[in-house]
């Protein structure tokens, strides 16, 4: 099995920072929107060099969608930035219909997504985005892992034309990828391959993937790590080719188990090839206020739920 | 010092504490606001006084017959818990637990927890006054002649949805309301003025067809003549706004003048200056 090690940790949303920062230096159409929370999505380098091509909308989150959809008409790419709850739950009927059914080229932004947001609680810690997000036909919906990730995401959605809904969030967790890699949205990253099982991670969840793998070899259990960080259009062919192979999965995300990335695996697999899947992910409950560690256990999103759930899954194979 | 001067010390105390013992929260629009939750809670507002389990107030979510009160702004959470707490809802011990794992003090008010006191959900901006209004209906379809209270932010003033209350309340004649903008100029990126101005906040008010009032918020007489009054002009077809003006951070030097504290914790040393700035009357939890 591959080892992977990091030699620091960062946020993912400063990854996000960074894109915006080299997509201001080389894309002139790029324009930055952001809802009073500029520091939060670490956009400080962007209007500092950009300060034309930054828009504060203050706090009203539907008029920055409205806008954003606006300013694709004329050639500008928007990005538009704010908390994942408020970038989603707040203003689902302007991205239904004047961002994913007028199919603009709008890149909503979203930090502090789920429960790793920590102490400010259940309001702010939507655990439902991805699910509201991958239902609009024509949206692309992707949630890097690290910040390396992240960056190359920022920057590959800015070259992609149409809607996407690009998710990250606020705490610091270990950088492990590839500072230089190509993002390919729709393509899953093969982290390490196996045999006994197939986890499929996206997010925050992925070091945990990680973690879990090695727990599970130590038990001589040789897993298979998939990184989803596309979640829409998911890449079928890796998921099936894996269950194929391992002939069980499990899938872990921070965010509800109803309609995220677990149930679109479970889609894949009910009609093209029958498997056992386990979901890892919060169990039709809202959060609370805590520190992202204690939060990540509480509501069973630990490299040790992976492990538990990769032995159900593997317990249930014919 | 008055009696509500004296508790609303103590209020700031508990706030400084509160986000200081956790490391997150906000204490600027908190400090802004205490003298305001003080003097609706210890003098203007008619509350049941009944106590029940453990001696504390016994709290009620229908608040029949009871004057209510709506935190739109919910981030300013700290002020809220110290009040009710201070007020007898709960023990003022739970403070304690604000933002911490399993605790009825979330970071944002809650229904969820049954924390006594709260009951809306607050946090995402924009949403208080539409409730209070549904509250304060409930209140005339029942024929009940007691009052309804909201607090709201002067950047929360950007959202649409405010826009949308503004309009319906005098329009239906909710003259049993009576809402609170805290004007501190102040929001996350900078003054209001400068991140989507507000311009003339009363003006807008008074267009949509509310009565406006002004007050200096951190004054405790102005703010109990202003109260009095009030209470003569509620039940006169009208709705009330109050723009309140603040100073984010008041009563701590540092944290004044600026809107960099409105959501940052004080460190040990900054909160040994804060405290040394602020009598202990009460006792802190
Ligand atoms: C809908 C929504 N958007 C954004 C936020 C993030 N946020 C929390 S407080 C705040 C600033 C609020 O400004 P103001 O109402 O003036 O309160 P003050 O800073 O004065 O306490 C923002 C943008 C939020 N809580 N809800
Ligand atoms: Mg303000």
């Amino acid at each position: 099995m591959k080892k992977y090690t990091f030699t620091e940790k960062k946020d993912t949303r400063s990854g996000f920072g960074a894109g915006m920062q080299v997509l201001g230096q080389t894309n002139p159409n790029v324009v930055a929107l952001c809802a009073d929370l500029v520091g939060s999505l670490k956009l400080d380098a962007f209007i500092k060099e950009n300060p034309e091509r930054f828009i504060q909308c203050g706090i009203s989150e539907a008029n920055m969608i409205g806008m954003a959809a606006g300013l694709t008409i004329g050639g500008k790419i928007p990005f538009a930035t704010t908390f994942a709850n408020f970038a989603t739950s707040r203003v689902y009927d302007q991205v239904r219909q004047s961002v994913a059914y007028s199919h603009k080229n709008v890149k909503i932004c979203a930090s502090h997504a789920g429960l790793t947001l920590g102490e400010d609680g259940a309001t702010h810690q939507v655990l439902e985005d991805l699910g509201m997000m991958k239902m609009l036909p024509g949206m692309t919906v992707i949630n890097p892992c690290d910040y390396n990730q992240t960056k190359a995401a920022t920057i590959a959605i800015a070259e992609y034309d149409g809607p996407v809904y690009l998710r990250f969030g606020r705490p610091v967790i270990p950088v492990f990828t590839d500072p230089d890699q190509k993002f390919e949205i729709g393509k899953a990253w093969m982290v390490n391959e196996g045999t006994d099982v197939s986890i499929f991670a996206t997010g925050h969840l992925v070091w945990e993937a990680i973690q879990a793998g090695e727990m599970l070899e130590a038990e001589g259990i040789n897993a298979e790590i998939i990184n989803i960080h596309t979640i829409k259009p998911l890449d079928e062919k890796a998921i099936l080719a894996s269950v194929k192979k391992t002939g069980c999965a499990v899938s872990a995300e921070e965010h509800q188990v109803a309609g995220g990335l677990g149930d679109s695996i479970a889609q894949v697999l009910i009609q093209k090839h029958l498997a056992p899947l386990e979901y890892v992910g919060v169990k039709d409950t809202f959060g609370e206020s805590g520190t992202p560690a204690q939060l990540m256990e509480k509501y069973g999103l630990s490299a040790k739920a992976i492990v538990e759930a990769a032995k159900r899954a593997i317990s249930r194979k014919k | 010092m008055t009696e509500l001067q004296s508790i609303a010390s103590q209020v700031r105390r508990d706030i400084l504490r509160m986000v200081h013992g956790c490391q997150s929260g906000h204490p600027g629009g908190s400090l802004g606001c205490a003298d305001l939750l003080v003097a609706l809670y210890f003098q203007q507002m008619k509350i049941n006084n009944r106590k029940g389990k453990g001696g504390y107030l016994s709290f009620n979510m229908d608040g029949k017959g009871e004057d209510l009160f709506y935190l739109s702004n919910g981030h300013i959470s700290p002020v809220f818990y110290s009040v009710l707490a201070r007020r007898g809802y709960f023990d003022v011990t739970e403070l304690a637990t604000f933002r911490k794992l399993n605790s009825r003090l979330q970071g944002h008010p809650t229904t969820h927890e049954h924390l006594p006191g709260i009951r809306i959900a607050s946090g995402s901006l924009g949403q208080g006054l539409s409730v209070a209004i549904g509250s304060a209906l409930s209140k005339k379809l029942n024929g009940d002649k007691t009052l309804v209270y909201c607090l709201m932010g002067d950047g929360e003033q950007q959202e649409g949805q405010v826009w949308e209350a503004v309009q319906f309340a005098p329009n239906n004649n909710v003259d049993n309301l009576v809402a609170f903008v805290d004007v501190n100029g102040q929001q996350i990126d900078g003054s209001t003025k400068k991140v989507n101005d507000n311009r003339d906040l009363g003006a807008k008010y008074k267009a949509f067809g509310w009565r406006v009032l002004h007050v200096d918020g951190n004054n405790m007489d102005e703010l109990t003549t202003l109260l009095r009054k009030i209470k003569r002009l509620v039940g006169k077809g009208q709705p009330i706004a109050v723009m309140m003006k603040t100073e984010m951070g008041q009563g701590v030097d540092f944290m004044m003048h600026s809107h960099k504290w409105h959501g940052v914790a004080p460190n040990d040393a900054q909160l040994e200056q804060a405290l040394s700035q602020l009598e202990e009357t009460l006792g802190d939890y």
